[in-house]
This record gives structure tokens, C-alpha cells and sequence, in this order.
């Protein structure tokens, strides 16, 4: 685990390394009582959400990933990673965060790139 | 009407007469009394279909033609493995080797062709196998078993598809061929080399000009040598030769033969109470070796078996094609070079392309297409009706897409076809007679459409078109997924995966995303754990489990709840407690501040509301006082309820605690298609529910009654019985065959009851009651993979497996800015 301390206006924050999250996987980085998911897909794209299904907020980090993409464990919704959609026919939006990637380094910004709804 | 039915007596159960008697009892129902022998020790099924069988894209049962039920309601009465060796044409009668003397009226010699063997020393060595039957396809899958090397002999059609299907099954293989291209007969050199090309590409060995001197071996099959002195080894060879009419029996009964059995136009041979039908037919000089001639030889038979002397055999060219998934290729009629030919020809080295057409007098003879076989049917029908290609040379060679104006698409291209064109070579079966059957029936599926016009129903090759005349003729109303597909990833349902991940020794999920092509980079949340649990099952010893494919329950091993903290429930063998184990649940539950304990449905103790981060921990002191993990959560072995039995009950029969905690220590840990619940009870009172459980056991004072198909969920439904065994030890090794039996064949989150439905009771009871060896086998199958399986899961994340899944990767502790 890595215990970060940052100051409210530093805009990346290093949260680890890809390694160590799994490939069609995910880890959780708490940021005070939220919960936000970070995602890596099969071929090391990272995508961070918060762990919280538009639906019922059911937690999209232990869903399984697959195509740009986590069904959620609760009721299989399926939400993009990359902007946090549900897809098919259920409506909502979960609240994405931006990834920057340095070398195998992961920073996010954990000002949301848009609510959920 | 004849007064007295006349007895009519088959020699062979082939593809021909079989056909014939489908024609005759349409035509003249009851006019005979039907017997057959067949040296094969079985029911007609469809040869051609071997090689899929062979590679593994199809099972045994998936081509037979006419099951047992079928002679039984036909009153046919067919002597399986009876060979007839002799004709008596004065006292009208057969015998078979068994001794077994039958009388006929008439009498019908349908007995096929033998594989040629070429006379080589060592010919008759253990090792050397021809292809023609289901016992030579078996023996040939005994042989790959090995994964040694394996030569065939002959690179026609049979050659190559039984090399092709070896080399699927694992084994390096080699086709010796002794002229210079593959199917010289059926491929001019240019596409007998791309076809080389193709065959090579899938790691197949080729040798043309190859002359085989002898094969070597002390006692087996260990090699072939060749004339020019090179020694190839290998530890089974396949003679595809060719083939030769099977008239012996014919010529020893005096009949007329010359290659074949010599028949008129109306399949009759010199004796006219005798006809002859099929390879060993020789009409007009020709003998044949695909089915279409065969099956109109079949018609003309049946038709004058029924009193009607007048239809005649006419010969027609027929197309051929190669059953090797990914292959395509089409030949028909007369391609060699003469003066008196033109040909047009058409190359596309990028694509693979080659097509060839051979004229006379502007007139189609021959085709040769590979690569691109769409246009065969068209160019066929061209051919048949002789039109006169004069105003559309330029472009015949593109196709009929390319014929007047704009190009078609394949749809539109089939609707242009004329009616009379015919769709399937190897029934004859033209367009109109299929769109006009479909309508007249309201027919909507392929299965329906092979049923009644018989297209599509024997090589398969033209499926493609016959769908799309459903498509053209229902509309919207066409739904083409007669099969249930596994998910959008994939055409292929879950059975056909199943097959195919053993068939082509598929080890992981890229590898069957890749073979079986599926349509997305990594599959779904539906296929992946469906793959998963295939693999587990089919390669217990060799499959590493893809954790990111398990539905989460499965991977942190314990059931997440709505709020997003999770439940565990320890296994309590057989529903048996005590005052540690409920002191130990008890301590845990006051150290983690557990919000609620439930004693649930299956005789056991669950713990809810615990948070993720917490969960090792709680393992940790649980698995101190003896717990392992109650798989409350997985497609896989769950509880095994039990009531007190003999121990206390006064009216209990058999030991049924004892029992449950055995069956539950033996089968713990095992994974399934779906979960899987047991019981039992110690006497009918069923005290422990065991007669809506997967499966249950009512013990009575004379043994064990297994039950089985049971449900209590979405669906209540009361057990089958499965039988009564003596013994303990019977009940579980019964209970453990029907498991693994039901592992092996399952769809993934198909429950027992429904798979049961699906397979047929009887058979399940057949193979688990009465097939001892198979019984044992399932039995054993199952013991080997428990090796893998028992490890309990909670232990193995206390001591650090899949750390990450239960700790955050980062926490960030916010701090105002000063
Ligand atoms: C805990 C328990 C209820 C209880 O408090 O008693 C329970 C709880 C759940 N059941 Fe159950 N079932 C429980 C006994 C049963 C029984 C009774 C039995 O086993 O004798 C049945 C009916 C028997 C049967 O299965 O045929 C039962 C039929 C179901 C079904 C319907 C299954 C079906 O195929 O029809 C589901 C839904 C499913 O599996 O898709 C289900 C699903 C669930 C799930 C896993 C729902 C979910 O997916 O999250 C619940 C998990 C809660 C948890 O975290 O523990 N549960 N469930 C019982 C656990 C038994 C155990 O010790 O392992
Ligand atoms: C692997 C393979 C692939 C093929 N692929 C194709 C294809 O793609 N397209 C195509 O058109 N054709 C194909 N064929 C050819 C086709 O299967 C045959 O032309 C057809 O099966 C011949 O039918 P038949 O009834 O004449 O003889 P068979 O089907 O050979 O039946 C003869 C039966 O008679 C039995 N018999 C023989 N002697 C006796 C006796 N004395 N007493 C009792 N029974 C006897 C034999 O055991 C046998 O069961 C293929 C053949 C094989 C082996
Ligand atoms: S019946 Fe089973 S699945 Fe339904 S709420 Fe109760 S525990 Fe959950
Ligand atoms: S909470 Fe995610 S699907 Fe219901």
C-alpha cells in the first residue's frame, strides 16, 4: 500500500505503479471516505472512476474488465471505463478521473472530469 | 394391393440404401418386409461426415441418419455386425457369417467400396489403418492419443481430410502423395498447389512424388521408407490410396461384374430379382465415389422396388469440395487441356484466389475454383443447362456478381439465381424445390429445411447458401441462430466450444479466443467465466485459473453483499457443529464487530457485513479453529445436507450424517457448471429435503436410493430417481460419476436439472447405472481433478495469495493547505 500525503491543490497525485495493478484488473485508492477504482485493461490502458455504480453503487472495482469496459458485480451493468457511461440500455454515469502515466508511474487528478449522474 | 408383403433383403446399411429405403417407404409404405445385414456393428449413419468427427467437430451421435427407434417404427429388422457371406440365387436366400439364413423376393447389394491397399511389405502391421469407418476413425483417435507422428498415404480428398484431422488432434503429420500435385483428379497443378500451400500452413507435411517402398516396423508400425531410400518415421499410417467397388460377393454369386456389380439404367443387375446400389454399382461403364450419383441411384431403386419400371439413371457431373475447415475449394467436370478447349483464368496471388474455367464451344465443361468458391452453384447451373457464355465472356470469369451492371452481394446474388439451380450437389436439391418447401411448410429452421428437402444434410458445404434462401424467402421472420450463441463474442454455442476446447487441446482462454475466432480482443463478463470453468474442468492438471475471468465472489471467496462488504460461511460438514467451532465463530464475530450472524438455509453459520480489508483476518482465525471455506459462493460443490439418521433418529435406516460428511470431505472444493447441492435423508420421511436438492439420497433399510435433477430455487421440482445401490461406498462412487458426468457436459450456470432435460434421463441413468466402465472412468476423472482442486482457498490468501485484492493500493490523507 502507498500512503500519499498531498496539500488540496496539488493537481497529480501519485497513487503507485501499473505493476501494481493486475492486468483486467483493478485496485482502490482511498481518497478520504471516497473510493476511487483504477483500472487497467489487457493492454495496459489505466482508466480511474469512482467506485460507485451509477446504478445502485454497487463497487465497479471488483467487476470483471473487458474491452474498455467493467460489468458491475452487483447487476451487471456495464460502464465504460473511459467516460464512465453505462452502456446498452441503462442510463448513468459514474465520475471519471484523469490518469497520467510516467514510465510505469500512475498520477491521477482527483479533481472529477465530470459528476456522476 | 398385394395380399402378401414381400420380403426384401438389404446387404449393407450404407448411405445408399439407406436413402433408397426413405424413398420406398414414402412410395410403396408396407409393400415389404425389410431386413438388413450390416457388417458394421451399427445403425446408418453419414460417412462423409467422419472427418468432422474425426477432427473433432462433431460427435458420433451428431451423424447418425437412422437411429434404432427409426427401424422400430419402420419394422426393419437390421442385423448389426452381420456380414453376409454368401447368395443362394436358386433357394433365394443370404447367410451371414453368424449363421443367420434369410429368404428374400428381392434382394438389394449396397455394400460400398473397400479402401485399396497398396501392396507394400508391412501392409499388414498393427499401425496401418484405412479410413472408411467409425471403427477406423476410433482406432485413429486411439493412435493421436499418443501425440507421436503419423504418415498418411494418399493426398486426395480422404488423405488430406484425415491428415487434417490428425493434425488437430495433436499429431505431426506427414502425406506422402504419389503424383506431383494434391487431388490431380479434381485440381488442375495451379490450385493442386495452392491447396499444397494451404495444407503445409497447418503445420502438415507434404511429399509429392512421393513412392512408397515399404513401411517399417518389428511388430508395429515405426516408419515408411520411400524408393529413393528416405525413411520417415512415424507410429501410424493411413492408406488413402483409393478406393474399389466391393463386388466379391456378387461375383461369387455369378452375377455380371466388371469393376463393380454391372446394373442397367434401372439398377437392376443380371439376376432380376437382385439390384445394386451404391460405390459397388457400375451403371453405364462408370462406377462413382460421391454421394449425389449415389442417392439418384437410390431414387431409381427405390422407385422400381415400388413397381415403377420406367425412371433411368442419367450420369451428372458432380462438384467436389474438401472438408477441411478454412479450405475452399470446388472442381467439376472436365478441366484438361485439348485443342478444342478455351479456358479463362483468374489469379489473385494476395488473396489466395484462383479460378479457372473451361470452355467448349462456348459452352462451360469444367471449373476449378480456390480460394473463392462463392460462384460454384452459378457456374454449375451455366454448365448444366449449356447456355452459351458467348455475350458474358469478358466478365464470366468475376462471377455472377459481375453480371449485368452493378455487382451484387452474396444475398442478391442467390436471390438471382433461377429456380431450377441447384443449391445442394449432394442431394440434388434445387433452389425452387427449397423456397417452395419452406413456404408450403412454414418451415423456419435449418434443421426443419435438412429434414424435409434434404439440403444441406450431407456434406454440409452448402449451408451457407441454404441459409440465405431462408433468409430471402421468411424475411424477418428468419432467425439464423438455431444455436444459442455463448455471447456476443462468438457464433458458437457453448456445446460446440466445449467440444472444440478438447478436440483442438485448447489450454487457456487466448488460445480458444484465437482458435475458435472469437469476435472481440478478450471476450465478456459472460464468456470469460464460462471459458474458465471449461478449462478447469477439461485440464485440471494443466489449466492455471484466469482469476480476472471469476465473477467476484469467486475471487475473493466469499459473497459480496449490496452494501459492498461481504459474508462468509464456513464449511459445517454435513450441517455437524460443535461447542469449539461455535465458540471460535463466536470470538470472531466480537473481534471484527461482525454486524449480523445467520444460520442459513444449508445447515450452516454465515457471517454478514464484513468489510473487504478484514476479510484474511477473519480467515486467519477461523481456519485456526479448524474452518476451511463453506464455497457458499461458488459454481461448485456447496452443501450436503443431512438429517441424524441411525445415529439418533428412531426411525432411521442407514447412517445418513455419516454419509452426507463423506460425500461433502470427498467433493469439497470441486468446481461445476453451476452450484451444486445435495442431501441426505435417513428415510423417506426426508427429513434433510433431499428430493429437491441436485442431488439427494433417501437411505431405506435395503441400500441407497440416489435422487437426482432436483430444484428449490427459481424453479421447484422434485427429483428424478437415478437407482438404489447396496452399499456406502456404492452411493458415492455413483454420486460422483453422475457429478463429473454432469461437469464434463454442463453449460456454465445450467443446474442439474436442466442439463438432465437437455441429455435425457434414460441416458444418464444408462451410463451411471448400467455402464460399469463408464461409471468407473467418470469416477476416476473426477478423483484426478479433486487433486487440484482441494486446497482450501481462505488459508491460501491468509498466507498472502492475491494481497492487492483486499488492500487499497493507495490512501490519500487530504491536509488543508496553511
Ligand atoms: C445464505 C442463504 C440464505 C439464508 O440465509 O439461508 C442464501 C443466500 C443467497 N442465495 Fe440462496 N441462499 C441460501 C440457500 C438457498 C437455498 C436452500 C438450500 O440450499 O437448501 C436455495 C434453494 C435450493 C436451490 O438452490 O435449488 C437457494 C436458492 C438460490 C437461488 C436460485 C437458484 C436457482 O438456480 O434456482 C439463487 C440465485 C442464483 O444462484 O442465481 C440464490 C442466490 C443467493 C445469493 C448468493 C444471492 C447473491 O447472488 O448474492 C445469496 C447470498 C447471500 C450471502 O451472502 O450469503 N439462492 N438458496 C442460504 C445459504 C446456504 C448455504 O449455507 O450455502
Ligand atoms: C472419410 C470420408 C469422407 C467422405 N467425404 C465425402 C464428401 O465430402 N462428399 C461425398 O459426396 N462423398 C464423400 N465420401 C464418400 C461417401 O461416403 C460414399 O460415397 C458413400 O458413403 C457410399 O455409400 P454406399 O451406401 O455405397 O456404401 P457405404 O456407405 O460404404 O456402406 C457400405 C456398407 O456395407 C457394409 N458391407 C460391406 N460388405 C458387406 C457384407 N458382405 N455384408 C453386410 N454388410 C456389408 C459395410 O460395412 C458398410 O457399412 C466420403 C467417404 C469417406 C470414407
Ligand atoms: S431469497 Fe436468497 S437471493 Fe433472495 S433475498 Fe433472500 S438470500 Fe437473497
Ligand atoms: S449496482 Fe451496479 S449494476 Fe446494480
Amino acid at each position: 500500500m502507498n500512503a500519499l500525503s498531498i496539500s488540496m491543490d496539488a493537481a497529480w497525485v501519485l497513487v503507485g505503479t501499473i505493476d501494481d495493478i493486475p492486468r483486467q484488473g483493478s485496485r482502490r485508492v482511498h481518497n478520504g471516505a471516497m473510493r476511487i477504482a483504477v483500472f487497467r485493461t489487457a493492454d495496459d490502458r489505466i482508466f480511474a472512476l469512482e467506485d460507485k455504480c451509477p446504478h445502485k453503487n454497487g463497487p465497479l472495482s471488483a467487476g470483471i474488465v473487458h474491452d474498455g469496459c467493467v460489468t458491475c458485480p452487483l447487476h451487471n451493468w456495464v460502464i465504460s471505463l473511459e467516460t464512465g457511461e453505462a452502456q446498452g440500455a441503462d442510463e448513468g454515469r459514474t465520475s471519471t478521473f484523469p490518469v497520467r502515466i510516467e514510465g510505469r508511474n500512475v498520477y491521477l487528478d482527483l479533481m472529477p472530469t465530470h459528476a456522476a449522474r | 394391393m398385394t395380399t402378401k408383403t414381400e420380403k426384401l433383403v438389404i446387404i449393407g446399411n450404407g448411405m445408399a440404401p439407406g436413402r433408397m429405403l426413405e424413398h420406398l417407404l414414402e412410395e410403396a409404405p408396407g409393400r415389404y418386409q425389410v431386413t438388413i445385414f450390416n457388417a458394421e456393428p451399427r445403425v446408418n449413419y453419414d460417412r462423409i461426415m467422419l472427418s468432422p468427427v474425426l477432427s473433432g467437430e462433431k460427435s458420433y451421435e451428431q451423424i447418425v441418419i437412422h437411429g434404432d427407434g427409426w427401424y422400430e417404427t419402420h419394422g426393419i429388422t437390421l442385423y448389426k455386425g452381420h456380414k453376409v457371406v454368401a447368395i443362394d440365387r436358386i433357394a433365394k436366400t443370404v447367410t451371414s457369417d453368424h449363421g443367420v439364413t434369410e429368404p428374400y423376393d428381392k434382394l438389394v447389394i449396397a455394400t460400398g467400396s473397400v479402401p485399396f491397399i497398396i501392396p507394400v511389405p508391412g501392409k499388414e502391421l498393427p499401425g496401418v489403418i484405412t479410413y472408411r469407418d467409425l471403427d477406423d476413425v476410433n482406432a485413429m483417435l486411439l493412435a493421436a492419443q499418443s501425440r507421436q507422428k503419423a504418415i498418411v498415404i494418399g493426398g486426395g480428398l480422404l488423405g488430406l481430410e484425415a491428415a487434417a484431422g490428425l493434425a488437430q488432434r495433436g499429431m505431426e503429420v506427414t502425406v506422402l502423395h504419389v503424383m506431383p500435385t494434391l487431388m490431380e483428379r479434381q485440381l488442375d497443378p495451379a490450385a493442386g498447389y495452392l491447396l499444397q500451400k494451404a495444407v503445409e500452413e497447418r503445420g502438415i507435411k507434404v511429399i509429392c512424388k512421393a513412392n512408397t517402398k515399404a513401411i517399417l516396423g518389428n511388430g508395429k508400425v515405426e516408419g515408411v521408407e520411400l524408393d529413393d531410400g528416405t525413411v520417415i518415421p512415424a507410429s501410424l499410417v493411413v492408406m488413402a490410396a483409393g478406393i474399389r467397388p466391393n463386388a466379391s460377393l456378387a461375383r461369387d454369386a455369378g452375377l455380371a461384374t466388371n469393376r463393380g456389380i454391372v446394373v442397367d439404367a434401372g439398377m437392376r443387375t443380371s439376376d432380376g430379382d437382385i439390384l445394386a446400389v451404391g460405390e459397388c454399382a457400375e451403371v453405364d461403364g462408370m462406377v462413382y465415389g460421391l454421394v449425389a450419383p449415389l442417392y439418384e441411384m437410390a431414387r431409381i431403386a427405390a422407385s422400381h422396388l415400388a413397381g415403377n419400371s420406367k425412371s433411368a439413371f442419367v450420369h451428372a457431373d458432380t462438384p467436389t469440395k474438401l472438408k477441411v475447415t478454412g479450405i475452399d475449394l470446388y472442381s467439376l467436370g472436365d478441366f484438361a487441356d485439348g485443342d478444342d478447349r478455351e479456358e479463362i483464368v483468374l489469379r489473385d496471388a494476395t488473396a489466395g484466389v484462383y479460378k479457372r474455367v473451361v470452355l467448349k464451344d462456348n459452352r462451360i465443361i469444367g471449373t476449378v475454383l480456390y480460394g473463392d468458391t462463392a460462384d460454384g452453384t452459378w457456374f454449375n447451373d451455366l454448365k448444366k443447362k449449356r447456355t452459351d457464355i458467348s455475350a458474358m465472356r469478358d466478365t464470366l470469369i468475376f462471377g455472377q456478381a459481375y453480371q449485368g451492371g452493378s455487382p451484387l452481394d452474396p444475398a442478391a446474388a442467390v436471390a438471382a439465381l433461377p429456380d431450377d439451380a441447384e443449391i445442394c450437389g449432394c442431394n440434388g436439391v434445387c433452389k425452387g424445390k427449397i423456397t417452395a418447401t419452406i413456404t408450403a411448410r412454414g418451415l423456419s429452421s435449418l434443421d426443419e429445411v435438412r429434414a424435409h428437402t434434404k439440403a444441406s444434410n450431407s456434406c454440409g458445404t452448402c449451408t451457407g447458401l441454404v441459409e440465405q434462401l431462408m433468409a430471402l424467402t421468411l424475411g424477418d421472420r428468419y432467425n439464423p441462430k438455431a444455436v444459442q450463441p455463448m455471447c456476443g463474442c462468438t457464433d458458437l454455442g457453448h456445446d460446440d466450444v466445449r467440444r472444440l476446447i478438447k478436440a483442438k487441446a485448447l489450454k487457456s482462454i487466448p488460445a480458444v479466443m484465437q482458435e475458435l475466432e472469437w469476435k472481440t480482443s478478450c471476450g465478456c463478463a459472460k464468456c470469460r467465466p464460462a471459458l474458465n470453468y471449461y478449462l478447469v474442468c477439461d485440464w485440471p492438471d494443466e489449466y492455471a485459473d484466469d482469476y480476472q475471468s471469476r465473477f467476484i465472489n469467486e475471487r475473493v471467496h466469499a459473497n459480496i453483499q449490496k452494501d459492498g462488504t461481504y459474508s462468509v460461511v464456513p464449511r459445517m460438514w454435513g450441517g455437524m457443529t460443535s461447542s469449539k467451532e461455535l465458540r471460535a465463530i463466536a470470538d470472531v464475530v466480537d473481534k471484527f464487530a461482525i454486524p449480523a450472524v445467520k444460520v442459513t438455509g444449508g445447515q450452516r453459520i454465515d457471517m454478514l457485513g464484513i468489510r473487504k480489508e478484514d476479510l484474511p483476518a477473519v480467515w486467519a482465525d477461523l481456519g485456526k479453529a479448524g474452518f476451511v471455506s463453506g464455497q457458499a459462493y461458488a459454481k461448485g460443490l456447496r452443501t450436503v445436507k443431512t438429517c441424524v439418521g441411525t445415529d439418533w433418529c428412531r426411525f432411521g435406516t442407514q447412517d445418513s450424517t455419516g454419509l452426507g460428511i463423506r460425500i461433502e470431505r470427498f467433493m469439497w472444493g470441486s468446481w461445476t457448471p453451476a452450484k451444486l447441492k445435495m442431501a441426505v435423508s435417513g428415510c423417506p420421511r426426508n427429513c434433510a429435503e433431499a428430493t429437491c436438492k441436485d442431488v439427494g439420497v433417501i437411505c431405506v433399510d435395503s441400500g441407497y436410493e440416489i435422487h437426482f435433477a432436483g430444484a428449490a430455487g427459481l424453479d421447484i421440482k422434485g427429483t428424478e430417481v437415478l437407482g438404489l445401490v447396496k452399499s456406502e461406498d456404492e452411493a458415492l462412487l455413483h454420486i460422483v460419476a453422475l457429478t463429473q458426468m454432469y461437469r464434463e457436459q454442463g453449460r456454465y450456470l445450467e443446474r442439474i436439472y436442466k442439463w438432465a432435460k437437455r441429455i435425457g434421463l434414460d441416458e444418464i441413468r444408462r451410463q451411471i447405472m448400467e455402464d460399469t466402465d463408464k461409471r468407473q472412468a467418470y469416477y476416476e476423472r473426477f478423483v484426478f481433478s479433486q487433486k487440484f482442486a482441494q486446497v482450501d482457498p481462505w488459508s491460501e490468501r491468509v498466507s498472502g495469495k492475491d494481497k492487492h485484492e483486499f488492500n487499497p493500493m493507495a490512501v490519500i490523507h487530504k491536509e488543508a493547505a496553511e
